[in-house]
């Protein structure tokens, strides 16, 4: 009876332990396979730069940007610019992202709301951002304000779709048996709306991570003190510091890739169940 | 007479959809008493309005006029006393069995403990002991169902409302899972309203058998099934099932027009889904 009892929360605590083991042997396969293109690439890169005999200030190869990217990081270059591009990005999504829920919600719940937003929200989505960013800046001046605008604004758009089709997907069937089993309408969108919209949520939000990445370098572009963007203007412009403009390329593309695997680890988390299902 | 306890009355119950604009009655004129701790069984041609009918027992549709009630009080939206089991087990994917079966209980409050517990007991109750923590994509359709039929159980309802629950699984699972109920139906003594398109399940399960017309659907017979309890399909008395089923054959013939088929296809629901 006892041993029984004893017996009964090792086993269940084993399988997880195996297979958080099994999800890190994996995650560093990937890690690796990853890190074997990146190498195959820088190859062929610095194979370029070799044959066309091209000048740093052109083409620098793949060690001088490293190199580069190192001093930059040493003599805190890089830092300050890092850390406003991802205040910007952070705060961007968050207000983006927040205001997409809510009139995705609405959009969702309405077809009245549907049909006299939506035609403006497009509209908005088919003005390009670039085209946008400048009169942003004049309204909001040029500090974070316009900044967190511009990176909510772009990402504002696949987040609403995302979250009116994932909401529009819900199968009415289960919303009857919910129903049937005296659900409120909030222990519906609580409890069905909400869980089945998750993945096309999440997919949105993949989007717009790497769209807020964007919306920070071309507010930044059009007027800012710091940040990565205004880094690429002065290593391109005054500094004439071509290897600098790649590190900072490359750190761009980084901050991208980290957002959106901490997206995918979120998926996991709030999917985990239904993806081995 | 009196109505006892779980009777169920249905007095001058008419409904209509709206198709296109216009009415298209699916009921008229119904008038039934189910009454407590029996099984009754529905059955009738497709789009006799048999599934309409047992949603607005179940009190997920407003009649357009007369009145259903349970016990002497009236339907007027989903009741804790009413268990329902639709035709697919309806479970929600991101969730286990378990809590697939404890839902009904956490939309009322009950503490996770309690609720826990007695998700299990249904769980066993229906045979799926130790399979709680599967996911419903994880259950074959028998087993899918069920769960779904732990679900309508498990707040204890004293009226069970079965919508051609086992139509969409195999003939065997079906027979199989049609003796389960009954097994159920003796230990709970709840009283059982199923709708159905087969003749045999009908006959199987029920007391009484009645049949509705095509649409509109009206009543158009109401017989009884003399067969001994308790019943299985090994000691069914088979001149006696095979009456029953004449009758009901004959009346669905006469009145019924086309004899249901296997498909039978259903009305769109309407509900607030939207």
């Amino acid at each position: 009876m006892t041993t029984r009892a004893d017996e009964q929360p090792a086993t269940t605590a084993a399988a997880p332990r195996r297979g958080r083991a099994a999800g890190m042997s994996h995650l560093l396969r990937d890690v690796a396979a990853i890190a074997g293109v990146g190498l195959l690439l820088a190859l062929v890169w610095q194979a370029i730069v070799w044959v066309g005999g091209y000048q740093p200030f052109f083409l620098p190869g793949p060690l001088v940007v490293l190199q580069r990217w190192q001093t930059a990081i040493v003599a805190g270059t890089l830092t300050p610019h890092l850390l406003t591009t991802l205040t910007e990005i952070l705060l961007g999504l968050a207000v983006g992202i927040s205001s997409a829920l809510v009139i995705g919600f609405l959009l969702a719940r309405s077809v009245s709301a549907e049909r006299l937003l939506s035609p403006w929200i497009v509209a908005a989505q088919a003005t390009p951002i670039l085209a946008l960013a400048p009169l942003i800046v004049i309204w909001f001046g040029s500090g974070l304000l316009s900044k967190v605008l511009i990176c909510a604004l772009i990402c504002f758009f696949p987040m609403t779709v995302a979250t009116t089709v994932g909401l529009r997907s819900v199968d009415p069937r289960l919303l009857e048996m919910g129903r049937s089993v005296r659900a409120t309408r909030r222990q519906l969108l609580t409890t069905i709306e909400l869980p089945a919209a998750l993945p096309q949520v999440m997919g949105g939000l993949k989007v717009s991570v790497t769209l807020a990445v964007v919306g920070a370098i071309v507010a930044e572009w059009v007027g800012g003190e710091r940040g990565l963007g205004v880094l690429i203007n002065l290593a391109r412009g005054s500094l004439f510091d071509t290897p600098l403009l790649f590190a900072t390329l490359l750190t761009i593309a980084l901050v991208g890739v980290v957002l959106y695997l901490v997206v995918v680890l979120l998926e996991r988390r709030l999917l985990g169940a239904r993806a081995s299902g | 007479m009196g109505t006892t306890l779980d009777d169920i009355t249905i007095t001058g119950l008419s409904h209509a959809f709206s198709v296109a604009g216009a009415p298209l009655p699916v009921l008229e004129g119904i008038d039934l008493v189910m009454p407590a701790g029996r099984v009754s069984a529905v059955v009738g041609p497709s789009g006799s309005g048999k599934s309409t009918l047992l949603r607005i027992v179940a009190g997920l549709l407003p009649a357009d006029e007369g009145r259903v009630a349970i016990g002497g009080r009236r339907v007027v939206g989903p009741d804790p006393r009413v268990g329902l089991v639709f035709q697919e087990p309806r479970l929600l994917p991101w969730r286990d069995a378990l809590d697939n079966v404890a839902y009904p209980l956490e939309l009322a409050g009950v503490g996770r403990e309690e609720r826990r517990d007695r998700a299990a007991a249904f769980l066993e109750l229906v045979g799926l002991t130790g399979f709680g923590s599967a996911l419903p994509g994880q259950l074959s359709g028998g087993m899918a169902q069920r769960v779904g039929l732990a679900r309508a159980l498990v707040q204890e309802p004293r009226v069970l409302l079965l919508d051609e629950p086992f139509g969409a699984l195999d003939a065997l699972t079906r027979d199989h899972l049609d003796a389960e109920i009954l097994r159920l139906w003796d230990r709970l003594g709840a009283t059982i309203v199923i709708v159905t398109h087969s003749i045999p399940e009908a006959v199987f399960l029920a007391d009484r058998v009645v049949v509705l017309s095509a649409r509109p659907g009206r009543v158009v017979a109401d017989i009884p099934v003399e067969l001994p309890r308790p019943r299985s399909w090994a000691t069914l008395d088979e001149a006696a099932s095979t009456r029953s089923a004449r009758a009901i054959r004959d009346a669905l013939e006469r009145r019924g027009g086309p004899l249901p088929g296997p498909s039978d296809a259903r009305l769109p629901v309407t509900g607030s889904a939207a």
